[in-house]
């Protein structure tokens, strides 16, 4: 018998050769278990995700086997280290390429609030340029604090409305970034 | 060839510079001196091309900010001579308003971006440098973040506002 626990069924009706549940949940299952990850690692919280990604920690295991270093074809973003004021424009350019449904982790003190690097240089906390769905706290976070981030965010993309995307709230909120949908 | 011993390099500057050379110290062996904005290049020049002395290596170019002076910022010459394994230290103070000294990248090209980068933080116009703009820090940045009068917090912090601290 293995033990090898498999994503649980979201609740629904169940019947002789039927099972019916709502297109949210069911497609909330799948997007939440085969997360693909892009890395944007620019220092130590960087090293503690390439442990979470290893043997040990496996990441894997959540369905996101494959780091994608494509933004064009990955669904979170895991910001992870001290982002410099320079390098704003690039993480926003790389967020930008993300096709839709997208998530945002900021992994680590630097990556939330800018940590220890208060200073001119330094941008406190990737929020200033893009959205973020989860924080990871941590200086830096040990590979078990990341994986309860990621788990947090299963929850999130398992509970999404798929229609949420499409909201004017969400639009407000890209637009206050100043991140046009369509170009 | 006989080792260059800070004595005999001084006197090869007071015999080519006189009066123009002042501010000698020789902090942790470090020969260290001053001279103005009008002779900068010609000292350096000197320093490169003394078949005796040749400093061919221009180690680094900075600046300190003195805001209690009349003259307020120091631009600070690093130079090595690899012939010689001996090192020395110039310093000209400008007067901080205006900041204004002739570009080293008519002696060496390396200078380019040492003085880019002196400007970037400090405000220094290097005259005649060939494209002095921002080097490390954002462009659209309005301040010359190492004067002192600029605080080295960014004011977007609000993790360590004071009412997080009931004060």
């Amino acid at each position: 018998m293995s033990d090898i626990k498999l994503a649980p069924a979201p609740p629904g009706v169940t019947g002789s050769g039927f099972f019916a549940t709502t297109l949210d949940k069911a497609v909330g299952l799948a997007r939440a278990n085969s997360l693909w990850p892009l890395p944007f690692a620019t220092s130590c919280c960087g090293i503690e995700f390439m442990a979470t990604m290893g043997a040990t920690y496996d990441l894997a295991r959540f369905g996101a086997e494959r780091p994608s270093f494509s933004p064009r074809q990955s669904d979170m973003l895991l910001v992870m280290g001290t982002i410099a004021k320079k390098m704003g424009p690039v993480l926003k350019q790389v967020y930008i390429q993300m096709a839709e449904p997208r998530w945002v982790i900021a992994v680590g003190a630097c990556a939330s609030s800018g940590g220890i690097f208060d200073t001119y240089s330094v941008l406190q906390g990737i929020d200033e340029v893009i959205p973020v769905d989860v924080y990871v706290p941590g200086c830096p976070p040990r590979p078990e604090a990341i994986l309860d981030g990621v788990m947090r965010l299963q929850e999130i993309v398992r509970t999404e409305s798929v229609r949420r995307r499409e909201t004017e709230e969400y639009k407000a909120l890209l637009e206050s970034y100043g991140i046009h949908k369509n170009g | 060839m006989a080792k260059l011993e800070n004595e005999t390099l001084i006197g090869y500057l007071r015999e080519a510079f006189g009066e123009e050379i002042s501010g000698v110290e020789e902090p942790f062996g470090l020969l260290s001196i001053t001279t103005a904005k009008e002779k900068i290049l010609e000292v350096l020049a000197f320093l490169k091309t003394h078949k005796d002395l040749q400093f061919i290596y221009l180690t680094d170019i900075t600046a300190v900010h003195y805001p209690e002076q009349a003259l307020s910022i120091a631009v600070v010459y690093h130079v090595h001579s690899l012939v010689n394994n001996r090192r020395i230290r110039i310093k000209v103070f400008l007067d901080g308003n205006r900041p204004e000294i002739p570009s080293a990248t008519s002696i060496w090209n390396g200078a380019n971006w040492m003085e880019r980068e002196t400007y970037d933080f400090f405000g220094v116009l290097f005259q005649g440098h060939p494209d002095l703009r921002r080097i490390l820090n954002v462009d659209e940045m309005e301040v010359f973040p190492m004067r002192k009068e600029y605080p080295l917090e960014d004011p977007n912090r609000v993790d360590k506002k004071d009412f997080f601290f009931g004060r």
